[in-house]
């Protein structure tokens, strides 16, 4: 069973968007976040919506999926939509009783800010679905590079992001085996308060950390055996290189931007 | 043949906070020709580990040294250059990966020499194909075997290119079936590659596969000869705490009760052949 975990929650696919390079990925998930923030009517936030639609139906990446992200999102989505419908006092009233007062505006800024979390959620998963944690690792290394000059040590911080990710399943395999060895010794995780069953699994937690810190003396020894000295003079395997669909897609995300402006400039402002 | 690790006059101690340092080397002197099939043999704290240590830098003697190719590990200019010379395999295969693929976990040892791209992707897939592991290039390791895993280390080690490899008990945790996939690579990287190979263990079997077997105790070398000689020797290996070969053992007793086997035999499949040869005799 433990073979079955997938780190991080990439969904693996040969799409458009699993082919793009990694750091433009991020860099236009960045942007698309200035981006739908700058929207200001409901126009300029359909196109919005129209490139997040399009770009999840060329992932390839199943609805289900992204049902499953916004699901722990819900709560805050409808509580923004509640604060916003009961403090906007805009447009006509459409109903009125003791201190609520329900108004067009008020409804229309709810529709509008939970579209617009909506499709900021949909699109940071869209890039977690596409790329794969070892190729955000070494995007995000890359892409803070320039810290360099900042006397950031860019390349350790992404080594232990790394390793952090290689010993996930190991640690997960451990906490199993260290969990069935203390029920064979009558050890007792599922009854009892809360605070007695915090208290039990500090019998797992102790040999845990034991043994986490064993592993990484014996890895840091593997490591300086395979001439680990640091990110000074080190190559990489795996180049990084842009190609015309990087290109593409940032042209599109341009005219997507111009498109949104154009139309918060003529259309009006609801915000 | 020539020298190619020759440790001189070594003593060796951890040192405990509190406690007096215990020596576990003590006038210790062993050389490893090029090309040769060594195997350490001893039981557990006889001090064989920390020779696999002191063989790349990892640990230094504090009296004494260890000298690789002639250069002396102890000196800090040399270090890299003897760490790619010397690779180092140890027992735990998860806690030596590195990296979330198996591929990018054998071009962490050229990635460091600071190699080429083009030239490192050759190395990683030629490696790969050595042990062969190529076919799971693109798997995460925590889906593989322990002998599977413990193969991409050997891949790892062996796209830096070394002259030799130290495998300090590579088999310890494995299955039958990874340790004698373990050991046919290692045996197939000494034969074809004529890469040195250091192999630490307390296995008889394996130890009897290789082309020299240093017997160690206490942190002497109690018996350094070729593995049929020191097998013969069942008395001294059993006051260090060792076995002979089940095979040498079965082959005693057989002798004992009169049927006629050679007292030297190392495999199973000797045995055998020298059980058939017995019987046509009769």
């Amino acid at each position: 069973m433990i073979s079955d975990i997938t780190i991080g929650q990439y969904y693996s696919g040969t799409s458009v968007l699993h082919r793009l390079d990694a750091r433009v990925k991020i860099l236009l998930t960045v942007l698309f976040i200035v981006i739908i923030f700058l929207c200001k009517n409901f126009l300029s936030l359909a196109l919005m919506f129209a490139l997040t639609a399009v770009s999840i139906l060329l992932s390839g990446v199943p609805f289900r999926m992204f049902f499953k992200s916004l699901k722990p999102i819900l709560p805050i989505i409808l509580f923004t939509a509640v604060l916003n419908i009961f403090y906007i006092k805009k447009g006509t009233e459409l109903l009125s009783f003791w201190v609520i007062t329900i108004t067009t505006g008020g409804l229309a800024t709810a529709f509008f800010m939970a579209v617009r979390i909506i499709c900021l959620i949909m699109c940071s998963s869209l890039l977690t679905y596409t790329t794969t944690p070892t190729d955000l690792t070494d995007a995000i290394e890359r892409l803070l590079s320039p810290l360099k000059v900042l006397h950031i040590q860019v390349h350790t911080l992404a080594m232990m992001m790394t390793l952090a990710l290689r010993f996930i399943p190991t640690l997960i395999e451990e906490i199993e085996r260290i969990t069935n060895a203390q029920k064979a010794r009558g050890a007792d995780f599922e009854s009892g308060r809360f605070m007695q069953r915090v208290k039990a699994m500090i019998p797992v937690l102790v040999p845990l950390f034991v043994s986490a810190f064993r592993r990484a003396y014996e890895l840091s020894f593997a490591m300086s055996c395979r001439c680990y000295h640091g990110g000074e003079g080190r190559t990489r395997m795996k180049q990084m290189k842009l190609h015309l669909s990087d290109g593409v897609s940032f042209l599109l995300f341009a005219l997507v931007l111009a498109g949104v402006i154009v139309l918060n400039h003529f259309f009006g402002k609801l915000i | 043949m020539n020298d190619f690790i020759r440790f001189e006059n070594v003593s060796f101690a951890y040192e405990i906070e509190g406690e007096a340092a215990k020596p576990v080397l003590e006038n210790f002197s062993l050389t490893v020709h090029e090309g040769e099939f060594l195997a350490v043999l001893g039981h557990n704290g006889c001090g064989k580990s920390t020779v696999a240590k002191l063989c790349n830098g990892i640990e230094f003697p504090q009296k004494g040294r260890v000298l690789v190719r002639g250069l002396d590990t102890a000196s800090e200019e040399h270090l890299l250059a003897i760490r790619q010379c010397v690779g180092m395999v140890f027992q735990n295969p998860d806690n030596q990966i590195v990296a979330t693929i198996v591929e990018d976990d054998v071009a962490f040892g050229p990635e460091n020499l600071g190699v080429e791209p083009a030239e490192i992707r050759k190395r990683v897939d030629a490696a790969l194909r050595r042990v062969g592991m190529y076919d799971f290039r693109r798997f995460e390791p925590h889906k593989l075997s322990g002998g599977q895993k413990q193969r991409v280390a050997i891949a790892g080690v062996i796209a830096m290119q070394p002259a030799c490899i130290v495998l300090d008990e590579p088999t310890a945790m494995l299955d039958p079936r990874g340790r004698r996939d373990v050991m046919d690579t290692v045996k197939m990287l000494n034969r074809e590659q004529g890469i040195t190979v250091v192999l630490i263990t307390h296995y008889m079997d394996e130890a009897a596969q290789a082309d020299r077997v240093v017997v160690m105790d206490h942190g002497r070398i109690l018996l350094d000869d070729t593995p049929r000689r020191v097998f013969a020797q069942t008395q001294t290996l059993l006051r260090a705490g060792l076995d002979v070969p089940q095979a040498t053992a079965l082959a005693k007793e057989l002798r004992k009760n009169g049927v006629d086997v050679p007292a030297d035999v190392l495999t199973v499949d000797e045995l055998a052949d020298a059980l058939v040869r017995a019987a046509q005799q009769n």
